[in-house]
């Protein structure tokens, strides 16, 4: 398993909402190694307990984010010589998640929020309509183009202040996954999803921090995506919409 | 003083610079109503007020009260455009530009009172 003297010094956060503390663990430290190969060997060689979550281990499926060194990062893309300091790395679960066991969050209550912001398809035509143009070029188009290749990982919510500050908040991801939605000429639920982004805890909350845009490992702008949300919320206000 | 590693950003110190210098310029607004009141009644008062403003340290401390003033206007039209305009990438260098501008005009401000 490589180079003992050659090894990570790994800090690894235990337990639950109801008492946490670090392990240590050493871990030979191999050429272009994640972060979450470093957990996996901790798992599978010094501590079988460890409990982490992860499924495509290619930066898709956004399942494996965890704090590392203090910072939001999808663990699997995130190579360990980019974020190591010195030999030492300390490895903990998202931030503003419940935590269920050591590194794993439950992400209920963020996917609850994507519903509470109506960021469903709402179709306007049936299968008997034929098939809507969408121009790539359109200003709709391409706002939603670069909203949309969110993978749903949390980075963005975990980094944010505003859902620290006030736990009803929607939080980045909802709201952009939102924006795009906004964007789409297809869409039939525009009014609603504007008045529900637009609520308690919605798109106002956000202090423009930009938390969300240092960290999307997609390189996302969420924080673009609800000044657009706001820019609509006040057209509509002014035109007695909302 | 170093933030979290998740707050180590320029913008997120361009939010702190903003919030601190909003609830400093409200804490002063009671000190510059009385200061204005006392011109308006009891002008002797005003006159030794306006003598004490001439020692160096407050002279500095009236830098600091431009520069809270000047960075709280350009960063809160910084905010506005951001959330009014079409979306510019370049909002590192906005929050630069604010800052500094800020910073030019309260020197100025403090060269003019010498």
């Amino acid at each position: 398993m490589g180079d003992r003297s050659n090894s990570i010094r790994v800090k690894v956060s235990r337990g639950d909402d109801r008492g946490r503390h670090f392990d240590e663990f050493d871990v030979p430290a191999l050429e272009s190694q994640t972060v979450l190969d470093v957990v996996t060997w901790i798992q599978r060689n010094a501590d079988p307990s460890l409990s982490y979550r992860f499924a495509c281990r290619v930066g898709m499926c956004g399942s494996c984010a965890m704090t590392v060194n203090g910072k939001p990062r999808w663990t699997c893309r995130t190579h360990v010589s980019k974020v190591l300091q010195g030999d030492t790395l300390t490895i903990e679960p998202l931030r503003n998640l419940p935590v269920v066991k050591d590194l794993a969050t439950d992400m209920s209550e963020f996917f609850d929020k994507w519903t509470s912001a109506e960021s469903r398809f709402v179709p306007t035509k049936t299968r008997e309509d034929a098939i809507e143009i969408v121009q790539p070029a359109t200003k709709e188009r391409i706002e939603a183009d670069a909203a949309i290749e969110c993978i749903n990982c949390g980075v963005c919510y975990a980094s944010c202040d505003a859902v620290e500050l006030n736990p009803d908040y929607l939080g980045p991801a909802a709201l952009n996954r939102a924006w795009t939605l906004q964007n789409d000429v297809r869409d039939g639920g525009k009014n609603s999803r504007l008045r529900a982004v637009t609520g308690e805890g919605g798109c106002q909350n956000c202090h423009s921090q930009q938390g969300c845009v240092q960290h999307c490992p997609n390189t996302l702008n969420p924080t673009r995506s609800i000044a657009g949300l706001k820019r609509l919320a006040t057209r509509a206000v002014f035109k007695r919409e909302l | 003083m170093r933030a979290k590693p998740h707050r180590n950003h320029p913008l997120w110190y361009a939010y702190v610079v903003h919030r601190i210098s909003g609830l400093s310029l409200a804490a002063f607004i009671p000190l510059h109503l009385y200061v204005l009141g006392l011109a308006l009644e009891r002008r002797g008062e005003l006159d030794q007020l306006l003598v004490w403003t001439e020692i160096p340290v407050v002279k500095a401390a009236e830098f600091g009260l431009v520069f809270l003033l000047a960075v709280h206007l350009f960063g809160g039209l910084r905010l506005m455009a951001l959330e009014m305009f079409q979306w510019r990438d370049n909002q590192k260098t906005f929050a630069a530009a604010a800052a500094s501008a800020a910073f030019l005009l309260a020197s100025l401000f403090l060269l003019r009172s010498f």
